[in-house]
């Protein structure tokens, strides 16, 4: 009776049953979401067999070495990485100062069809990317950069997601008056924006970085398509291609790599995933 | 190039053409041309030429030839495009509406007044998000193989292990819970970040008039929360309807499988039409239906989230 008229009083209270129960659920969600990561280390680190152990295996072993040398003989691991991260800087420079101007522009100028180019801008959000691959590697084909890291730089030089997001927090973050002055004393347009708007706005300037260099960095569909030669390979190709066996799957040296190149993602992501779901929930917010 | 060539200081009053107004335009025109040039060359024009591309036989090297429809009639009269299609459709809906529910009661655990480490449980739910697809296919091929985890943990519960990389159904379970583990915490985050935008008054003023628990859910939370409900399921479906990787890596084994009837997908399709057999006309055909079917879908999913509201995600919340 008493515990009745508790919770009368306090609606919101679960009581302790309540409460384990709710930690319960949240702390199995987090382990599955975790756990696949250190699975993929223990059969990293573990013989051949170990994937088909029964009971599973979970305990990490010392075999990483040995399932790494042989990654290395099947492909060139470093080679793709550094692919990678050449490609993933390229285009992540290049988003984040065009998306910062522009973003600039729709926010601190005044010019006609402002508000409809913006429109037409997050419109293009919508598109599916399957729509003009054809096209797109027809172009890239006869640009003859088919098979170079120009076909994946250039078009990714600049995106919507990027103008849009900049365009919020310039708007909110530059005072206008700041600009005006600035034009007042004859300041450039440009330099006005690299001395005044741009060290107000490098977080957000981060934040998109780090978004844009792992969605660059983890993307299949295009790179498989006009990549053909194995040196030229980013590593998310690379890593489809050890799957790519006709002689049983050697799993330890699959996850090995996996492990290997998942990690750096990893360790930038919580060095910095503040930003990073920073920039994942402002992104909602457009609806 | 945004340099500042339209700023040179000694142009200022000498010139009356260009007034301050008209130096600020076209400062403002030169910043945002980079996006405009480079979405007209490779956005705006592939997209209208895939439509005129649907019209024509092409394998991309000799001269195009113009056969009408035939493409569309090709496309639609191959039982393998609609096992695609109807794969993607499965694929979709068991992906996809599990995913939001789950997230969405993530979301509340998560947001409720009592829990702790918040900031913690957010960084691990977001985890599976950073990681890429390719690598995530090959842990879950993994735990779904013939003697794998999955199996082992099947056996235990007493249930026959499940062939998930052959069977018909085993390779679409499979496929929805690499898709789901991927984007769970990364729905439940937007979600959460909906929650915390709803003032705490009111859920206080409806304290006051003796409103519990699950009348503040539905009458409070669930409605507010409707743009990020209509946001997320949006970009699930369409994420869903664009399903590719998965399938092509988990059933890619010695390079053949990928176009497998069990996990096959529009995608996988439209790639295989033009980058294995060389059809373009008839992969244009598949791009231009498969953006029919997205932009259906997206208008479907906005009508059904708009009319049932809190509805949809309440049942399970």
């Amino acid at each position: 009776m008493s515990t009745l008229r508790m919770f009368r009083k306090k609606p919101d209270d679960l009581g302790f049953l309540g409460k384990l129960g709710f930690y319960f659920l949240l702390i199995l969600g987090a382990l599955v979401s975790v756990f696949p990561f250190y699975w993929m280390f223990v059969v990293g680190t573990n013989d051949k067999g170990a994937v088909f152990h029964v009971p599973p295996l979970l305990t990490v072993g010392d075999q990483f070495f040995i399932n790494f040398k042989r990654v290395l003989e099947k492909a060139d691991f470093f080679q793709a990485l550094g692919n990678s991260l050449f490609v993933s800087s390229m285009v992540t420079v290049s988003v984040v100062f065009f998306c910062t101007l522009a973003g600039y522009a729709f926010a601190k100028y005044e010019f006609p069809f402002k508000n409809a180019l913006f429109v037409f801008v997050i419109a293009t959000l919508i598109v599916p990317q399957q729509l003009g691959v054809l096209p797109t590697y027809v172009i890239m084909a006869k640009l003859h950069w088919i098979d170079s890291y120009k076909a994946l730089i250039v078009p990714a030089m600049v995106n919507a997601f990027g103008i849009f997001w900049m365009r919020q927090y310039i708007t909110s973050a530059v005072p206008t008056e700041l600009i005006e002055a600035g034009r007042i004393d004859g300041g450039g347009h440009f330099r006005i924006f690299w001395n005044i708007a741009v060290p107000v706005i490098t977080p957000a300037m981060a934040t998109l970085g780090i978004l844009n260099f792992m969605t660059v960095w983890n993307d299949f569909f295009w790179p498989l398509v006009v990549l053909k030669n194995k040196e030229h390979y980013t590593i998310q190709i690379a890593l489809q291609q050890l799957f790519t066996t006709r002689d049983g799957l050697d799993y330890g040296m699959i996850m090995s790599a996996t492990f290997t190149a998942t990690l750096p993602l990893l360790i930038v992501f919580l060095l910095f995933s503040r930003w990073v779901i920073a920039g994942l929930t402002s992104g909602a917010i457009k609806s | 190039m945004a340099e500042p060539v339209i700023t040179s200081p000694h142009a200022e009053s000498k010139r009356p053409f260009l007034t301050e107004q008209r130096r600020s335009r076209i400062t403002a025109y030169t910043f945002i041309s980079p996006f405009f040039i480079l979405f007209s060359i490779f956005g705006l024009y592939p997209i209208f030429f895939t439509f005129y591309l649907s019209f024509f036989k092409w394998d991309a090297l000799n001269p195009m030839k113009f056969v009408g429809f035939k493409n569309y009639d090709l496309v639609t009269s191959d039982p393998t495009f609609w096992i695609s299609f109807s794969n993607t459709l499965i694929m979709g809906l068991m992906g996809t509406v599990p995913q939001v529910m789950l997230a969405l009661l993530l979301a509340v655990l998560l947001h409720s007044g009592m829990t702790k480490f918040k900031k913690t449980f957010r960084i691990l739910y977001f985890m599976p998000n950073i990681t890429s697809i390719v690598a995530v296919t090959l842990v879950f091929s993994t735990l779904f193989g013939n003697n794998g985890m999955i199996n082992w943990m099947l056996n235990g519960l007493g249930l026959d292990s499940v062939a998930f990389n052959s069977g018909w159904w085993g390779v679409k379970i499979a496929i929805s819970t690499m898709v789901m583990w991927r984007w769970t915490g990364y729905n439940a985050i937007i979600f959460l970040s909906g929650l915390q935008s709803i003032p705490m008054d009111l859920y206080e003023s409806a304290r006051i008039d003796g409103a519990n628990r699950r009348q503040q859910l539905f009458s409070i939370t669930l409605p507010l929360l409707k743009p990020f409900i209509i946001f997320v399921s949006l970009q699930s479906t369409i994420g869903a309807l664009q399903l590719f990787t998965e399938p092509y890596v988990f059933l890619g084994q010695a390079g053949t499988g990928s176009t497998r009837q069990e996990g096959i997908t529009m995608v996988t399709y439209l790639y295989s039409e033009a980058f294995r057999n060389g059809f373009f006309g008839t992969a244009a055909a598949t791009a231009v239906m498969l953006f029919l079917v997205t932009i259906l879908f997206s208008i479907l999913n906005m009508l059904i989230s708009r009319g049932t509201g809190g509805d949809t995600g309440g049942k399970k919340a």
